[in-house]
């Protein structure tokens, strides 16, 4: 009886934290929405309210009509799209071939690219490599030196370890060689694993800044973050590149209503595939991670 | 001779006979080598006054001269204050939430409302520090900001949170709270899901209430993962994430938030000076090396599993 008192009141405060916790998180994000569906105007005379005083879809109306807000969005989609592929395909590939135990070479090969998760050259040879290969101003600077990683691989070839190998004997006996293994058996398999690595590589690519800072100075072919970077943070010391120019033309600087929205359409494909892919995160960050 | 013959042909057959799984291989065996070995190359600069218009092998070399140059740099003392304090910080206030957040979801019986507060909280770790940054100036601005908003309808002085050097380290630990410690629970939580439920309902049976079982069971059970995180943590000591800090560093506290990578960012790719900035990239990977093997040295020699 006591025992089971003390267990409601654990529950009870429990349930009472987490739920502050979890509205401490969204306020911020609530907000944001707040802000950016409020008129411009009443924005500037109310400031702070927690329900939009007069409504108004100005701010997001004007964003999608700006030519350098839509191209940023664009490139974005592009990175997200073509590098989320590519790198799902590299990784893949070679986490399947190192998963295979007869594979001659396998540990100096595994060791290899543990060594590179342990230490990293800095930023400056990375950057001369990328100046050396002219890939300045090119949107595959965005995508090469960060097509896989050191721990995807080790983690994707945890998982694809603990594939019962009966099922590639059987493939075959049916005639299919190592990449049809690979391809019509492995892959259809580890269909929740590679949702899981495509969701941080898509979220990766278009969350994209630190590469683009060093490798883009074409405006136009600037991502999405670092548009962002010049609306959102730059815009007050002017030190923004030509977009900053184009979205303050009405007002000097834009607005926070503007800047809300602009931060509510980059967030918008982020929150569109996460559901469908949220059951499988664990999966993907803890493969072969968790040792038992 | 004859042996050696042997094993050589017996290498290439194994070759021959898995040529479809290295030509699987062969993008990332590329990619690795092209962009994470040629780089290392690339840390030979760091002993030569190296000018872009020689090029790397007509560079003069110099030797240690820019690693002393930047230890004797009252630059160095201040970079690695700020570096230090940002991660203790981090080490001490943000290290320990995933555990007690993950042990608190644990504890949830109900299936729905667990569900959606681990979306919740997964969620800001997907947002962009360039997003992050722009929320923070949203609610902490001294003008708009409705943090200050309500200071002053709350009757008291306004706050300049984001130009202030006492803030700055601070507001770095609680933006990073705030967009991952929820993400930290991942690995934990799988890790609790795989504790023997038998424990619980034998410890039960012994009268151990919830905390006893979260204190001799639940974190028992995770301990060698903590561990793990807790090496890896350890071998980014030197590391503060490079977006965060640049782009929260304004004028007002370039003092306590300029770090290695801003540092190395600014004096390379901003002045030119490749070969200094090297050195003091180098400089930084290497501390992180060794930390991280030693920390997992420490870690096997109390028995426990480590990270390799």
């Amino acid at each position: 009886m006591l025992q089971s008192k003390m267990d409601r009141l654990f529950n009870a405060t429990n349930l009472f934290f987490l739920t502050v916790i979890g509205l401490v998180t969204l306020f911020p994000l609530y907000y944001v929405l707040v802000v950016s569906f409020s008129d411009p105007a009443e924005f500037i005379r109310n400031k702070a309210t927690l329900f939009p005083k007069k409504w108004s879809l100005d701010s997001y109306r004007y964003l999608l009509s700006t030519n350098s807000f839509m191209h940023a969005m664009g490139n974005s989609a592009f990175l997200a799209t073509v590098g989320t592929m590519l790198s799902l395909f590299v990784t893949s590939c070679l986490s399947y071939a190192l998963s295979r135990r007869r594979l001659q070479g396998r540990r100096v090969m595994l060791l290899l690219i543990l060594l590179t998760t342990l230490f990293n050259p800095g930023i400056i040879p990375p950057y001369l490599l990328i100046r050396d290969l002219h890939l300045i101003n090119s949107t595959w600077s965005l995508i090469l030196p960060v097509l896989t990683s050191g721990w995807y691989v080790l983690l994707m070839k945890g998982f694809f370890d603990s594939i019962p190998s009966s099922l590639e004997e059987a493939a075959r006996i049916d005639g299919c060689n190592d990449i049809g293994v690979w391809w019509r058996i492995i892959l259809p398999l580890s269909l929740p694993s590679l949702a899981a690595f495509g969701l941080f590589y898509a979220v990766a690519y278009w969350n994209t800044f630190f590469t683009a800072l060093l490798y883009i100075n074409d405006f136009n072919k600037q991502p999405l973050q670092v548009l962002l970077q010049n609306m959102l943070i730059d815009s007050s010391t002017a030190s923004g590149g030509t977009a900053a120019v184009e979205i303050t033309a009405e007002q000097q600087i834009p607005s926070e209503t503007l800047k809300m929205a602009a931060v509510v359409i980059a967030t918008v494909p982020i929150l569109m595939v996460y559901p469908f892919l949220q059951k499988h995160f664990a999966k993907g960050a803890m493969v072969g991670s968790v040792k038992e | 001779m004859s042996q050696a013959t042997e094993r050589r042909r017996s290498i290439w057959k194994g070759v021959k006979r898995d040529r479809f799984l290295y030509l699987l291989a062969l993008p990332g065996i590329v990619f690795f080598i092209l962009f994470k070995y040629v780089p290392m190359w690339g840390i030979l600069i760091s002993f030569q006054d190296y000018s872009p218009y020689q090029g790397m092998w007509a560079s003069p070399w110099i030797g240690f001269e820019h690693y002393i140059r930047f230890f004797s740099n009252p630059d160095f003392l201040i970079l690695f204050r700020n570096t230090m304090a940002i991660n203790l910080l981090s080490l001490i206030f943000f290290f320990p939430l995933p555990i007690l957040l993950s042990v608190m979801m644990n504890e949830l019986r109900g299936n729905k409302f667990r569900k959606t507060i681990q979306s919740i909280v997964y969620l800001p770790h997907f947002l962009s520090w360039v997003i992050i940054v722009g929320i923070t100036f949203l609610l902490l601005s001294t003008g708009e900001g409705i943090v200050n908003q309500l200071l002053v309808a709350a009757g008291l002085n306004k706050i300049d949170f984001l130009t202030n050097p006492n803030y700055f380290w601070v507001l770095l630990t609680v933006q990073s709270i705030w967009k991952d410690a929820g993400w930290g629970t991942v690995l934990f939580l799988a890790a609790m899901a795989g504790i023997d439920p038998q424990l619980n309902e034998a410890a039960k049976m012994d009268g151990a209430g919830r905390l006893r079982q979260i204190w001799h069971i639940t974190l028992p059970g995770i301990r060698s993962v903590v561990i793990i995180l807790l090496i890896l943590r350890i071998g980014h000591i030197m590391d503060v994430g490079f977006e965060q800090v640049f782009l929260m560093m304004n004028g007002a506290v370039s003092e306590v938030a300029d770090v290695f990578d801003t540092y190395v960012y600014r004096l390379g790719i901003k002045q030119g000076q490749l070969s200094f900035s090297t050195a003091v990239g180098v400089f930084k990977s290497l501390v992180g090396l060794i930390l991280v093997i030693g920390a997992n040295k420490l870690a096997k020699k109390f028995g426990e599993d480590g990270v390799y």
